[in-house]
């Protein structure tokens, strides 16, 4: 970064400490930062809108639909997060490339399956080998997003379905009287009033889910507890900056930042509730309410 | 957003369509110095970094590196995630069924206790090695009680925090480490002699690669490149090569 790092061996103090903090591995380590906000802002989006199919689906009319919904949530929910993402992004993976081995290598003869080989023709790779890493890397990304989503989805789902079913039955019969079809009072009285009561358990959903992102490494994405445990460990004299066992320093730095996480979603949190409460038959709507009069 | 995300590599993918000349992707770990590492400047490095390349360049290859976590290192492999596995990888029988080896590039390799003080009985005490490794298995099979960690650096902090009585690993990545520790590691014992010696892994449906891997190791071998490199790597290592 700056000129004077070209040797580090001869820097001592603030100068040694200055150079190895905008090493290239720093720098990785920043930006790992970045990753790990991006996947939250992808994710939780993403995760909801799982949420919000596999709660329509769990109570859908159709049977087969319902069934299907109930399913979802059932097994997600049970099978523990680390197997679900040593499993299924490999899984996802392999789906992927046997379609486009299907759609792109009609005339291959070899078997896909050799033994505990998974082998499809070079152009259903995805990325393919000679695309750059960053391809990789943002398939990788893209991979993690969809596992993340697949499962906090599914947690998402119960939790909004049992909101659904908490919005008073009044509201939904006053609905009716008016004449509004069924799809008509689902979307108008319905989803509006639903998420006051989906909040509590949305949130603590996003709470995990910003301590999950380490599960990220699992799917090859390196994010700020790889850095940080890489960077921390001891170092020998083959590093340009060697150093004794500093991973407490670093696991300091990303408890600041996880607890400062925290305190900022709370805030946010806390601000979106007294604003879904407006009008609401609840105790903060009624609170809200007397406060107004 | 996701749609961006797919757009872009969609694009990039039609885009590496016109390139005909296929890349080898070399998976390794990453930490284990000096075998593997990844320098300051955030790139792979070390002896099998060097070995690679050159291996590479002598089959006329065109190699990128990646790096994935020693845990899932094989099933990646299978996977066809990247396509060699060169991360200080010991030849053993229950790997060799499950993936296919080249011939080995560095000799087995002792292996040795290393520990605070040098009275330990390393078959009665609580041993520490890395998940999934020769040695893992080895502490298994004597009376000692094993611990295992996923990377290689969390081994040896849990001897210095007095977690484990004693790291067994590779003498090479131990070493250095036992060097600059200033007095407080010791190597405990004699070198206990592990595996058959360390070579790439490869699927084992792609048999034309492990050829070509096993010519240019072969070559390297031959002219005397790779004792020189082993030596450069391991503090004047006589490899036998």
């Amino acid at each position: 970064m700056f000129p004077s790092c070209a040797d580090p061996s001869t820097l001592d103090g603030a100068a040694w400490l200055a150079c190895y903090l905008t090493n290239g591995k720093h720098m990785a380590f920043y930006t790992s930062f970045g990753t790990v906000m991006l996947l939250l802002a992808v994710t939780a989006p993403a995760a909801l809108l799982f949420g919000f199919g596999g709660a329509m689906a769990a109570r859908a009319r159709l049977w087969p639909v319902r069934v299907i919904g109930r399913t979802y949530t059932a097994m997600v929910r049970g099978v523990p997060d680390i197997i679900f993402f040593l499993f299924v992004p490999i899984a996802l993976d392999q789906a992927f490339e046997w379609l486009r081995h299907q759609a792109k290598c009609p005339d291959w003869t070899e078997p896909i399956r050799q033994g505990n080989d998974f082998v499809v023709c070079a152009q259903a790779k995805l990325p393919l080998s000679t695309s750059p890493q960053w391809v990789h890397e943002t398939y990788g990304f893209f991979l993690a997003v969809l596992a993340f989503a697949i499962v906090f989805g599914a947690f998402a789902a119960n939790v909004l379905f049992g909101a659904m079913r908490a919005v008073p039955r009044a509201q939904m019969e006053t609905a009716e009287a008016y004449g509004m079809t069924e799809r008509q009072s689902f979307w108008r009285i319905l989803v509006p009033q639903m998420w006051i009561y989906a909040l509590p358990g949305l949130s603590n959903l996003w709470m995990i889910l910003i301590k999950a992102t380490p599960l990220l490494f699992l799917l090859g994405v390196e994010d700020i507890v790889y850095w940080a445990r890489e960077l921390g460990g001891a170092k020998t004299s083959i590093y340009a900056y060697p150093h004794p066992d500093w991973r407490l320093y670093y696991f300091l730095g990303l408890l600041v930042f996880y607890l400062s996480l925290t305190k900022v979603s709370e805030i946010v949190l806390g601000r979106l509730t007294v604003r879904l409460s407006h009008g609401q038959a609840t105790l903060g709507g009624e609170a809200l309410r007397k406060a107004d009069a | 957003m996701k749609k961006l995300i797919l757009g872009t590599t969609a694009l990039a993918l039609s885009a590496g369509m016109a390139l005909a000349q296929d890349v080898i992707r070399m998976g390794t770990e990453g930490a284990y110095p000096p075998y593997n590492f990844i320098n300051d400047n955030g790139e792979v490095d070390g002896f099998e970094r060097e070995l690679g390349d050159e291996l590479c360049k002598r089959a006329e290859l065109t190699c990128t590196w990646v790096t994935n976590e020693w845990d899932s290192i094989i099933p990646n492999l299978v996977s066809g995630n990247y396509d060699t596995i060169i991360a200080g990888m010991s030849i053993t029988d229950e790997r060799d069924e499950v993936i296919d080896f080249t011939q080995n590039y560095f000799p087995p390799d002792p292996s040795v206790y290393v520990g605070l003080s040098e009275g330990i009985d390393v078959e009665n005490a609580v041993v520490v090695a890395q998940t999934g490794t020769i040695q893992a298995s080895h502490v298994a099979s004597t009376g000692a009680t094993l611990l295992e960690f996923p990377t290689p650096d969390e081994t040896v902090a849990a001897v210095r925090n007095g977690e484990a009585d004693a790291v067994l690993a590779d003498k090479g990545f131990l070493e250095p480490i036992v060097k600059e520790s200033g007095g407080e590691l010791v190597i405990i014992g004699d070198d206990v002699m592990l595996g058959d010696g360390i070579g790439m892994g490869l699927r084992e449906s792609d048999a034309e690669l492990k050829a070509t891997f096993d010519a240019a190791i072969q070559s390297m071998k031959d002219d005397g490149s790779l004792a020189i490199l082993i030596a450069k790597w391991f503090d004047g290592m006589d490899s036998g090569f």
